[in-house]
């Protein structure tokens, strides 16, 4: 009898214990889960409650009733520094300067990748070596020197302007920033890039080349058509890195109509007149992150595999 | 004057030289295969034709004009990869149309060109599929439609076979060779398949580490190899090469092969080239084909000099249109060739006929053919 139960006994054991296991496991996720999500939940509930509700009630509480007049105000009323005309004005400063930055940086990796994998110079190693090293540099280190070279371009837009009565731009703050983040986003997208056309197929670009394209139709019609994948993989990097910038923001666009979104949010959490309106801040935060969101949501969708499939053989 | 012609052709990667020194010809509508191991620098010599690679030295001509400088594109050349190439944004169509585009061929021309090529190949009805929508042996064809649609002066194919399965492989071989046939169209093609080389080319280029060690017609490439390596290379199963010692007396020569155990097979060489007289009394190595040791009954008895010997069969292979026996001659495994219904053992005893007007004899020190 107990030859015969012997053996269930520790397969019956053994399974309480991978059950005991897969609670400890899932509970730990979900606490982490909980812990991680919780500030987002706060933000969420606070930013539809009204002011009574948040001076007098649970933080964590669901709201009484639920208005959302703080988004409509921190989007149109609410005061950034002195003027008090909301934060959508910073929130198309953002725009302004993320789009084009993000596309720069991104297409300009394309071409850094391509022709460090399929175009290949002498010194390609340490080129994309010197590139790699950009990605490592701590960006407070360079706030200073890029300012001196900001000012000299502005100097430069400013005899443009005397010159040719046009000044290209230079010089303006939002185009500033767009400089800065594509000249530091460049050795991310160029690293993206290179190692994704590190694994293209070298015959597809031999074939165009037999077929009589050039450089930029190669570029133009092979890489980037089959590069989708590693472009919203860039695009949502750095959309999200550029529009989360705090630093150089602050640093080269901190004041006036020029800010961007980030620097505007925290100047609404500043503003120091009477009561602080935290269901307004709230609703400006959780503006000030729904891009980025949206970014991933819409993009992610193009996260598909197996895009190569087909190219080479079977 | 050739159709296509290489000239000294070097090719250096910083002190490595690649291809040292390629001088090869081909007749318009030739079939040129260049065969060889993989590392001897066939593709390298197929991409410098195409452009693809930068030569050091030399000349390529085709059609009597120098191209080595010109752009691909510019050669007149099409080119069908190893792993096809196709590009996988593009429909069949947009392939094979990509470079009529790039040159600016009208929209209508393309079209008609398209249609007609695609009703050569067979691949009407793929035409608006991608790339990865087709099969292997139809990617295949596509390749092929996308190189045919150019109607290039010179055809170059770079292992276009090697990711095809077995069956697949021979049915594009004998389409290949049709197309040939059909459009008398100039080919270069790269392969490490003997096989291939054998049955498609008019000329084959056996090269190793960036020399062409033998450049001729298939049948003077099996029958007169001029080294070890081009007979050991080509032909499946291999030639026996046997370690062998040449006796003689008088103007009589004969080949001694060692046996373990057993006496020495004395072959007497009545036709024996004029070159091995000079190796009396020395090792040479004896090269046979396995079709040209057989059982005396299904030896060729016309042939001129045939020698029979008892042979110790130590393996036998039924191969279904053949059956391979292993005997051991000069301490090697020798692979006869037998008719399907030779009735033998392993174990015992046979006599074998060797055909020596086929046998071919080397130089152990040289490793070249004695002449």
């Amino acid at each position: 009898m107990s030859a015969v139960t012997s053996p269930a006994r520790p397969a019956s054991s053994g399974m309480s214990a991978r059950t005991l296991n897969r609670i400890v496991i899932y509970g730990l996720l979900a606490l982490f889960a909980i812990f991680y999500l919780m500030p987002l939940f706060v933000m969420l509930v606070t930013s539809f409650k009204t002011m009574d509700e948040i001076q007098n009630g649970n933080m964590l509480s669901l709201p009484q009733s639920p208005t959302i007049e703080p988004w409509f105000k921190a989007w149109g009323q609410t005061c950034v520094g002195l003027t008090c005309a909301g934060i959508k004005g910073y929130f198309w400063n953002s725009i302004k300067m993320v789009v084009p930055a993000v596309l720069i940086s991104t297409l300009l990796g394309a071409l850094n990748g391509y022709v460090l994998t399929k175009w290949r110079f002498r010194g390609h190693t340490l080129v994309f070596a010197m590139m790699l090293f950009a990605c490592f540099i701590p960006f407070q280190s360079v706030l200073l020197p890029m300012a001196t070279i900001l000012g000299s371009l502005g100097r430069f837009g400013a005899t443009l302007q005397n010159a040719t009565g046009f000044n290209f731009g230079l010089g303006n703050s939002t185009v500033n920033l767009v400089f800065v983040h594509v000249v530091y986003g460049l050795g991310f997208t160029t690293l993206f890039f290179r190692n994704y056309y590190e694994a293209f197929p070298t015959e597809l670009v031999k074939a165009a080349q037999v077929d009589g394209a050039s450089f930029f139709q190669i570029f133009r019609r092979i890489m980037l058509p089959n590069s989708m994948p590693i472009f919203v993989v860039t695009v949502i990097y750095q959309f999200t890195n550029i529009w989360n910038d705090f630093l150089f923001a602050s640093a080269y666009a901190g004041t006036g109509d020029v800010m961007p979104m980030t620097v505007a949010l925290n100047n609404v959490v500043n503003t120091s007149t009477g009561v602080v309106e935290y269901n307004v801040n709230m609703a400006a935060a959780m503006i000030a992150a729904l891009p980025t969101l949206i970014v991933y949501v819409v993009a992610g969708r193009y996260f598909v595999r197996g895009l190569m499939a087909g190219a080479v053989k079977g | 004057m050739a159709f296509l012609e290489i000239d000294g052709l070097k090719k250096r990667f910083g002190n490595v030289e690649i291809l040292k020194g390629i001088d090869v010809e081909l007749e318009k509508g030739g079939f040129l295969v260049l065969v060889g191991p993989s590392g001897c620098g066939k593709s390298t010599l197929l991409n410098t034709i195409a452009g693809l690679e930068q030569i050091t030295e030399g000349e390529i001509r085709v059609d009597g004009r120098a191209i080595n400088d010109l752009h691909p594109s510019k050669r007149d050349i099409a080119m069908v990869f190893q792993s096809y190439a196709l590009y996988p944004n593009m429909t069949v169509a947009g392939n094979i149309a990509f470079g009529m585009e790039m040159r600016g061929v009208p929209a209508a021309e393309r079209q008609a060109a398209i249609d007609k090529v695609a009703k050569i190949l067979q691949i009407g009805h793929l035409l608006n599929r991608k790339p990865s929508q087709l099969s292997g042996g139809q990617r295949q064809r596509v390749a092929m439609g996308r190189a045919l649609v150019r109607d290039p002066k010179l055809f170059l194919f770079d292992e276009p076979l090697s990711n095809l399965d077995a069956k697949l492989r021979v049915d594009m071989r004998i389409e290949i060779k049709r197309l040939h046939a059909t459009t008398g169209t100039t080919i270069v093609y790269v392969t490490h398949d003997q096989i291939e080389a054998m049955t498609l080319a008019t000329k084959i280029a056996v090269m190793r580490d960036g020399e062409v060690q033998q450049f001729g017609t298939p049948a003077e490439i099996y029958n007169n190899p001029t080294n070890i390596f081009v007979a050991d290379f080509m032909g499946s199963p291999a030639m026996n090469l046997i370690p062998a010692k040449i006796d003689g007396n008088g103007s009589a020569l004969s080949v001694v092969l060692d046996r373990e155990a057993r006496q020495p097979i004395v072959l007497p060489m009545p036709g024996a080239p004029a070159g091995l007289s000079a190796f009396k009394d020395k090792q040479v190595i004896f090269g046979v084909r396995p079709e040209a040791l057989t059982d005396p009954e299904g030896a060729e008895r016309n042939g001129s000099s045939i020698a029979t010997a008892d042979c110790h069969i130590e393996v036998v292979e039924p191969a279904g249109s053949d059956t391979f026996a292993v005997t051991n001659l000069g301490g090697k495994g020798v692979v006869a060739r037998l008719r399907a219904d030779a009735r033998i053992q392993p174990g015992t005893s046979t006599p074998l006929a060797f055909n020596l007007s086929k046998a071919v004899f080397f130089d152990p020190a040289t490793e070249k053919r004695i002449l």
